[in-house]
């Protein structure tokens, strides 16, 4: 049964700016080779976390929403528990308010890099 | 010689607070989904030690105050809101 997931999840900080963009790129083409259809992927890059997680107290976010069949989100995770440069994951359905919410929110995230760089 | 009791003033007049109509917010804005990404929008629903505000303060309807309550669990769990907070609306810039 496919339905719309949206996963999170956060980096170490002591990755240096390739290693972290090949663990994203690993992360996406892992769910690109099972099927998966990426809606929309973001990198809030590194931020404060609010209090400290393994000893770190920043991270780099990286967002995913995707739609895939129930049965990937096991192996999915299973990827995240082996990665150890990955210190926190999240992953949660979205039903449909949760859709109509995120397509405005990308409106107004596009807009505003458009009125950003005008 | 009991003053009678109309002598006693009271310095300032008794404050009998008025019972302010308590509206649930997201039915008034129709809001359907509380994003759990975003935590300035969820400090309004905190105190400053991140506890989540009770229904009876915020007025907010039950069905409304579980998807608060499981944003702002949600918001915990990836670090965008501390569990344990100290004075968290000055660092956070709150908006009431």
């Amino acid at each position: 049964m496919i339905n719309q997931y949206e996963t999170v999840f956060i980096m170490t900080p002591v990755l240096s700016e390739e290693q972290m963009k090949e663990t994203v790129n690993k992360f996406e083409k892992f769910m690109l080779d099972n099927g998966c259809e990426i809606v929309n992927s973001e990198n809030w890059g590194m931020k404060k976390l609010a209090y400290p997680i393994a000893k770190k107290t920043s991270g780099f976010y990286q967002l995913f929403e995707f739609k895939a069949d129930g049965s990937f989100i096991k192996n999915l995770e299973t990827q995240y528990k082996r990665d150890e440069k990955i210190i926190r994951f999240m992953t949660v359905t979205l039903d449909k308010h949760a859709i109509q919410y995120n397509e405005k929110r990308r409106q107004n995230r596009s807009e505003k890099k458009t009125s950003d760089n005008e | 010689m009991a003053q009678a009791n109309s002598d006693i003033k009271y310095l300032t007049p008794i404050a009998v607070d008025i019972k302010k109509k308590k509206f649930c917010r997201f039915k008034k804005l129709g809001i359907k989904y509380i994003d759990y990404k975003d935590p300035q929008y969820l400090t309004r629903f905190i105190n400053d030690q991140g506890k989540i505000l009770p229904r009876r303060l915020t007025g907010t309807s039950l069905k409304y105050q579980k998807k608060v309550a499981q944003a702002v669990k949600r918001a915990r769990q990836i670090a965008l809101l501390p569990f344990v907070g100290d004075n968290l609306k000055e660092n956070m810039g709150g908006n009431k």
